[in-house]
C-alpha cells in the first residue's frame, strides 16, 4: 500500500539529489574563485554552462518529451536576449534598482519568447516530423535575419524603427538602441554566476516536475501515440502548445541571462549553428533525459575550449570526439555501467551501510 | 434502456462503401459481438463510433445523447473508450503511467499545481495511483506496474490496453479483436477477465472478434457485417447457424 507513496517521492528524491549536486559544484566553484585557484578561462565558462544547460533542458522538453524535432531553438533564445536587453537599455535610467530592472528584463524576455512559442506551437499542430523541422529551422533564421536588419533608436520624439542601415533619422541627442548587425551595445552586466545557477536549478525543477505530472504524462502520451492519446480524452492541441510554450519560455530566459553577460549582443550568434549545437547537447545527454541534457551541455561547452591548442584542427577533432562519445555513450556496455554506478544508487548503498553499522553498534 | 443506438451509419472511401446503413441498438450492460470476414468494415465501425472518421450519413446516440460528429476526445468524455486492433500503447511509458493516462480526465489538477508541487498535486496523484493499481489488479498487471509497456509480453499488452480504456470510466467499451495473437489459455483467461470487468464496472461492451469460440462463449448478441452491410443480427445460436453467415465465412 505504501508502494504508491514511495513512487511519488522517488521523483522528488531524485530531483533533490540533482539539485544538491549542482549546489555543491556551485559552492566548490565559489571556494576555488575565492582562493584564486580558478583559471580565467574557467571563470568565463561558468555562466555558459548555466545558460547552455537551460537551453538543453528546455529543448529536451520539445524533442525528448513531446517528440517533435525543432531546429530553431536559438530563435527563442534570440528573442529573449533582444527583448530583455532592449528593455534594460531603455530602462537603465528609469529604474535605478538593478534587482528590479533585471527581474523585469527576465520577465519581458521570457514572455516575448513565450508568445512566439505559442505561435510556433500552433504551427506544430499543422505540420509534423521533417516538415516541422524545416518550419522551426526557417523560424530561427527569420528571427536572426530580421534582427540583423532592425534598427531602433530613441530621440526627443520617442521611438523610431526601420529595417536596413541608414534609414533611421534620429534627432540631435538621440541614441541608437538596436543597431542592425551591430546589435545592442552597452547592456548592463547584470547576470552573475549565482543568478545563472539559480535559474538553471529553476529550469531543471520546473521542467522535471512538469514531466512527472499529469500534464507531462499527457505530453508523452501524445509523443508515443497521438491516436491513442485522443482515444483516452487527452487534449492534443492544448498539451502540444503547452510543451512548446514552456520550452520557448526557458530558452528566452537563457537568452536574457546570456545578453546581460556580454558587451555586444549580435543576432548573428543565433544562427542555426547554435540551434544544432543545443540539439547535440540533447541527443548526447539522452533524448528525454533532463539531467543528461545538463551534463552534456557542460561537457560539450568545456571540450572545444580545452581543444584550443589544436588550432586549425580544433573543430575537426571536436567533431570526431563527438562521434566517439555518441557511440560510446549509447553502447550497451556503457548503459549497463551507468545503471550500476549511478550517483543515486551509490548514495543509497552508502546510506544503507551507515544505517547497518549504526544498528550493529 | 438503450446504451447505444446507431441509425443508418454510412461511410465510403472513394467508391468503396466500407460501411453501409449500419444500424444497431445495444442495451445497457449488454455484451455484443461484431463479426465478419476480413475487410468487412468492423474496425471502420469503431472508427466511426469514436469520431476518428466522420460519417457521410447516419446518427449515433450514446445513452440518449446525440454524439454524431463530435471529436474523438469529446466522445471519450461522453463515455466511449476503445482498444485497437494493432495495439496502440504508450510504449515508452510505464504500465502504471499508461493507466494513469486513462485517468487523465477523471482526476485533474492544473499544470501549475504539478510544476510547483502544490497540495492538490499530491492529493490527486495519490488518488490516481490508488485507482490505477486497483484497475491493474483486476488485470493481474499490478506486479508489472513499473515495467515499460513495450517490454510486456504480447498478451499482457492487449490486457493493458483494455485496462487503460477502462480507466477513462466508459459507459461503452469497444474492443477490437482483444484475443488476436493469444494462445488458447490466454484467450480463456481473457474471456474470464471480460466477464469480470463487465460485472465489476457495469460497462456495456461491443467486441470485434474472429475467435468464434470466444464470441459464442460470452456474447449475448451477435451482429454480422459483410462488405459493409448487415448480414445477420440477433442471438448467437440463430446467427451462427444462419446459412448466409456460414456461406460468408466459408466462402461459396
Ligand atoms: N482510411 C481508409 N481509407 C480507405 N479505405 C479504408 C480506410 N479504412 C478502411 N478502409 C477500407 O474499408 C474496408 C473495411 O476495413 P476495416 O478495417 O473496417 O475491415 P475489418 O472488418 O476491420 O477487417 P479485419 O478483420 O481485417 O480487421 C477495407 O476494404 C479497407 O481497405
Ligand atoms: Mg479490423
Amino acid at each position: 500500500m505504501a508502494d504508491y507513496i514511495r513512487k511519488i517521492s522517488k521523483n522528488t528524491r531524485s530531483n533533490l539529489i540533482t539539485v544538491g549536486t549542482i549546489i555543491l559544484i556551485y559552492l566548490a566553484c565559489q571556494v576555488l574563485i575565492g582562493a584564486g585557484m580558478m583559471s580565467f578561462l574557467m571563470k568565463g565558462l561558468l555562466m555558459q554552462f548555466c545558460y547552455y544547460g537551460m537551453l538543453a533542458i528546455s529543448l529536451n522538453l520539445t524533442v525528448g518529451i513531446l517528440g517533435e524535432l525543432s531546429l530553431g531553438h536559438a530563435g527563442f533564445m534570440c528573442i529573449g536576449a533582444f527583448t530583455g536587453a532592449f528593455f534594460s537599455k531603455c530602462m537603465i535610467n528609469v529604474i535605478q534598482n538593478t534587482f528590479i530592472r533585471f527581474s523585469l528584463a527576465l520577465l519581458v524576455g521570457a514572455l516575448s519568447a513565450a508568445v512566439f512559442g505559442v505561435i510556433i506551437g500552433v504551427v506544430v499542430l499543422r505540420v509534423r516530423g521533417d516538415y516541422l523541422a524545416i518550419v522551426t529551422l526557417a523560424f530561427g533564421e527569420i528571427v536572426k535575419n530580421v534582427l540583423n536588419a532592425l534598427h531602433i533608436g530613441i530621440d526627443s520624439d520617442g521611438f523610431h524603427a526601420a529595417m536596413g542601415a541608414g534609414k533611421l533619422e534620429l534627432k540631435e541627442g538621440g541614441t541608437m538602441i538596436i543597431d542592425g548587425a551591430q546589435g545592442i551595445i552597452g547592456i548592463p552586466r547584470n547576470s552573475t554566476f549565482t543568478i545563472s545557477v539559480i535559474f538553471l536549478i529553476l529550469t531543471y525543477i520546473i521542467i522535471s516536475n512538469l514531466v512527472n505530472s499529469r500534464s507531462g504524462r499527457a505530453i508523452m502520451a501524445i509523443r508515443d501515440n497521438r491516436i491513442a492519446a485522443e482515444s483516452v480524452g487527452i487534449d492534443v492541441t492544448k498539451f502540444k502548445i503547452l510543451a512548446f510554450t514552456i520550452s520557448a519560455t526557458f530558452a528566452g530566459l537563457a537568452g536574457v541571462i546570456y545578453a546581460h553577460n556580454i558587451n555586444t549582443l549580435e543576432s548573428s550568434k543565433f544562427g542555426y549553428n547554435m540551434s544544432i549545437m543545443i540539439l547535440v547537447f540533447v541527443v548526447l545527454g539522452g533524448i528525454g533525459n533532463i539531467r543528461g541534457s545538463m551534463i552534456s551541455a557542460v561537457i560539450l561547452t568545456l571540450l572545444p575550449e580545452y581543444l584550443r591548442f589544436l588550432k586549425n584542427y580544433r573543430m575537426l577533432i571536436y567533431a570526431i570526439v563527438l562521434i566517439v562519445m555518441m557511440i560510446f555513450n549509447w553502447s550497451p556496455a556503457c548503459i549497463k555501467w551507468r545503471k550500476e554506478h549511478s550517483i543515486k544508487d551509490a548514495a543509497f548503498r552508502l546510506a544503507k551501510k551507515v544505517f547497518k553499522a549504526r544498528k550493529e553498534a | 434502456m438503450d446504451m447505444l443506438c446507431v441509425k443508418n451509419l454510412s461511410i465510403s472511401f472513394g467508391g468503396l462503401h466500407a460501411v453501409d446503413s449500419f444500424s444497431i441498438t445495444i442495451k445497457k450492460g449488454e455484451l455484443y459481438g461484431l463479426i465478419g470476414p476480413n475487410g468487412a468494415g468492423k474496425t471502420t465501425v469503431f472508427n466511426l463510433l469514436t469520431g476518428v472518421y466522420k460519417p457521410d450519413m447516419g446518427q449515433i446516440f450514446l445513452d440518449g445523447k446525440n454524439i454524431t460528429g463530435l471529436s474523438t476526445i469529446e466522445i471519450n468524455k461522453a463515455g466511449i473508450a476503445r482498444t485497437f486492433q494493432n495495439i496502440r500503447l504508450f510504449k515508452n511509458m510505464s504500465v502504471l503511467d499508461n493507466v494513469k493516462c486513462g485517468l487523465h480526465n477523471k482526476y485533474k489538477y492544473s499544470s501549475l499545481a504539478g510544476i510547483f508541487r502544490l497540495p492538490s498535486y499530491f492529493k490527486t496523484e495519490k488518488m490516481m495511483n490508488e485507482e490505477a493499481y486497483d484497475i491493474l489488479k483486476v488485470f493481474d498487471l499490478d506486479k508489472e506496474a513499473d515495467t515499460l509497456a513495450s517490454n510486456l509480453p504480447y498478451g499482457k499488452q492487449r490486457k493493458l490496453e483494455i485496462a487503460r480504456a477502462l480507466a477513462t470510466g466508459p459507459k461503452l467499451l469497444l474492443l477490437d479483436e482483444p484475443a488476436a495473437g493469444m494462445n488458447p489459455a490466454e484467450t480463456e483467461e481473457l474471456m474470464e477477465t471480460i466477464k469480470l470487468i463487465r460485472e465489476k464496472y457495469g460497462v456495456t461492451i461491443l467486441l470485434i472478434e474472429h475467435d468464434m469460440k470466444l464470441v459464442a462463449g460470452i456474447c449475448e448478441k451477435i451482429f454480422v457485417l459483410n462488405f459493409g452491410i448487415e448480414l445477420a443480427n440477433g442471438l448467437p445460436q440463430d446467427v451462427l447457424n444462419n446459412p448466409e453467415v456460414i456461406k460468408a465465412y466459408l466462402g461459396e
